[in-house]
């Protein structure tokens, strides 16, 4: 079965480590095609030409796909969709925009951040923040699936697939991009981390946010927060981990001044091993930390920080 | 002297929002799996209004409070039951509410697509400007009805807002995004999924939800728009995900850095 796979694609360069985790959920359903679409992605595309496992990759070099609007990227997959039975992204913001609009124009059913591929038309999924797992089996002609890339392991290189340019598919001009405000940050992103360092709302200020920071750096960490540490504007919102912001699984998640409620637990509770550091024994963190310490985190962290 | 200001075209066209509430568990309740693997127990548990709507439907009040909307109109499609979360609706400050239902079970679930649309025939009787809808349910976490919506009225898309300003013909949407935020430019009329951090959303006072008893609520069924709801996804199985061994509680910082070190986490 063919599979096209929509690559991540951000300021004309591949982001590698969601498309090829991406790619082995693909790989599972069929003979997989990538898709580079943005403002001069030849760069992207020969990226994804050498991810292992790949039979070839589209680019699709056009103004319209320089910001990744929705409108004109859905319409792309409309455009291409004839020659394949599954349309695959990394479940990114990018994709969560883009694959709904594209699978009602095709009239049928996205389904969204899946977590294991059973069969080319069965899926495993959590809902409910993580507390339940649903199964679910499409009746479609097409599939449109969203990945979950924290629970595939990323395909290697070691590919050389061919690069076939293909048409735009234009532009309504429904939308215009204004901004993009990213930050710029020499540590590793949050999604791919082997190790990650986040603050909740105990940390109480943007400024003693530069504890979790610092820790984060002694261990070359990216830096998380809870949705209240986010919401109180002590921490950028692309921080977020959790049901409503980013899903990680790194090896080593360090939660410090966060009570643990089930939407937080949802981002991270796949982690292989989680410190917590709260100074509430009975605060629901605990339950799922394998290494937990009951104490201030003024003292524990700035300690910890410097043992390390 | 100056004749009086003229008639403000802006408020004598301003437009209509409607907003799609879901019915869903309580964000607070624990949910557990049923025994025999067929889905999530809702028997007897806590339902409220989906916590995404419950910031678009204060987002459109706020419209209306500032003269941008006229009216605003709650819809909910699902079970007889969702009337509940619509009586939040209005007595946050909607005008009226729609109550679509497509299923007696509680148990049943309608997909985003068949939501989509019978969202898409109300707009088409209803004629809003603006469509104000949840990033995503709580239940399902499907994060798509939006997104659908749009595609099926042809209209632009403000998927995840954390601003919305608008002004006209046009409307200015920042998008909370994995890398920060991206602010873009949509024509209206437009679809506008909101994300968390757009508003605090109020709650509803005693008067008001008294007043809310008597606003105007329309039942209609998923038949009366000629929508066939029939799901598109079979629930093969809902099972509990593995559950985390329980740990260790360390004494020290000293004794947390051996622990890790010896599980070769550093
Ligand atoms: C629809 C919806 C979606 C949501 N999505 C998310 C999401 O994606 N991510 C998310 O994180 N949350 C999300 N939430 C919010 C979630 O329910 C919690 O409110 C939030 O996670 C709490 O953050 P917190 O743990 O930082 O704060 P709190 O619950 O206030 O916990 C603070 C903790 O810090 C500890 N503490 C305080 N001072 C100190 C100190 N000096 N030393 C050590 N410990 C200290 C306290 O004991 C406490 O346990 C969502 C909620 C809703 C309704
Ligand atoms: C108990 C249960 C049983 C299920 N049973 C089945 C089944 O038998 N067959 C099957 O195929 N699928 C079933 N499902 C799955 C279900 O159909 C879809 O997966 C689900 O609807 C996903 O979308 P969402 O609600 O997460 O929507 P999202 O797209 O995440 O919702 C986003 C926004 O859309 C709006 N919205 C969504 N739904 C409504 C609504 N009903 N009314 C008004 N506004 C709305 C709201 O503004 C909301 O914030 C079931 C699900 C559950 C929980």
């Amino acid at each position: 079965m063919a599979v096209l796979l929509l690559a991540e694609v951000a300021g004309g360069e591949l982001s590698v480590d969601a498309t090829a985790k991406a790619l082995t959920a693909a790989k599972a359903m069929g003979d997989v095609t990538v898709l580079c679409a943005g403002a001069g992605c030849g760069g992207a595309a020969e990226a994804a030409a050498k991810l292992d496992g790949v039979s070839k990759v589209l680019c699709a070099d056009d103004a319209a796909y320089g910001n990744g609007l929705a409108e004109p990227m859905a319409d792309l997959l409309v455009s291409l969709a004839g020659d394949y039975e599954h349309i695959v992204a990394p479940a990114t913001s990018s994709a969560k925009n883009i694959l709904p609009r594209a699978a009602a124009l095709l009239d049928v059913m996205v389904i969204s951040d899946v977590s294991a591929v059973v069969d080319a038309n069965t899926f495993e999924r959590p809902i409910y923040a993580g507390n339940a797992i649903q199964t679910v089996k499409s009746s479609d002609a097409k599939k449109i699936v969203s990945v979950r890339t924290s629970t595939f392991d990323a395909a290697g290189e070691g590919g050389s697939a061919a690069v076939e340019a293909v048409a735009a598919a234009g532009n309504a001009g429904l939308s215009e991009w204004v901004e993009d405000k990213v930050a710029e940050s020499d540590r590793p992103e949050l999604t791919s981390a082997g190790v990650v360092v986040s603050g909740g709302r105990g940390v109480g200020s943007e400024e003693d946010f530069a504890l979790i920071e610092k820790l984060a750096d002694k261990l070359n960490a990216a830096v998380g927060a809870s949705r209240a540490a986010v919401d109180s504007g002590y921490a950028p919102n692309d921080w977020q981990v959790g049901q409503t912001g980013k899903v990680v699984a790194p090896d080593l998640y360090v939660a410090i001044g966060i009570s643990g409620a089930i939407q937080h637990l949802a981002g991270m509770k796949d982690s292989k091993i989680i410190v917590a550091i709260n100074k509430d024994e009975e605060a629901p963190i605990f339950q799922v930390a394998d290494y937990g310490l009951v104490a201030d985190l003024f003292a524990a962290v700035p300690e910890l920080t410097e043992k390390l | 002297m100056v004749s009086g200001v003229a008639p403000d075209f802006e408020e004598k066209h301003a437009m209509k929002v409607l907003v799609p509430v879901k019915r869903v568990i309580d964000y607070n309740v624990k949910v557990r799996v049923k025994a025999d693997g067929s889905g999530v127990d809702l028997a007897n548990v806590k339902m409220s209004m989906n916590p995404f709507d419950e910031i678009a439907v204060e987002q459109a009040i706020r419209l209306k409070e500032a003269g941008k909307a006229e009216e605003v109109v709650a819809v909910s499609i699902g079970v007889k039951q969702a009337q509940e979360t619509l009586r939040t609706a209005l007595a946050m400050g909607a005008d009226r509410a729609i109550l679509v239902i497509a299923a007696d079970d509680v148990h049943q679930d309608i997909e985003p697509l068949a939501v989509a649309k019978t969202l898409k025939a109300i707009v088409d009787e209803e004629q809003p400007g603006l469509v104000l809808a949840g990033k995503q349910a709580i239940d399902n976490d499907m994060n798509a009805t939006g997104q659908m919506l749009s595609a099926l009225l042809g209209w632009s898309q403000g998927a995840f807002a954390s601003e919305l300003d608008i002004d006209g013909d046009n409307a200015v949407v920042t998008r909370e995004v994995d890398g920060g935020l991206q602010t873009i430019k949509v024509k209206m009329p437009t679809v506008v999924t909101v994300d968390l951090r757009l508003n605090e959303p109020r709650y509803a006072s005693l008067p008001n939800i008294m007043k809310a008893k008597k606003k105007p609520l329309d039942e209609k069924t998923a038949a009366d728009y000629g929508v066939d709801v029939s799901p598109r996804l079979e629930i093969v199985s809902t099972t509990e995900p593995e559950a985390r061994k329980a740990g260790e509680i360390v004494g020290s910082v000293d004794e947390l850095v051996a622990k890790l070190k010896e599980a070769g986490a550093i």
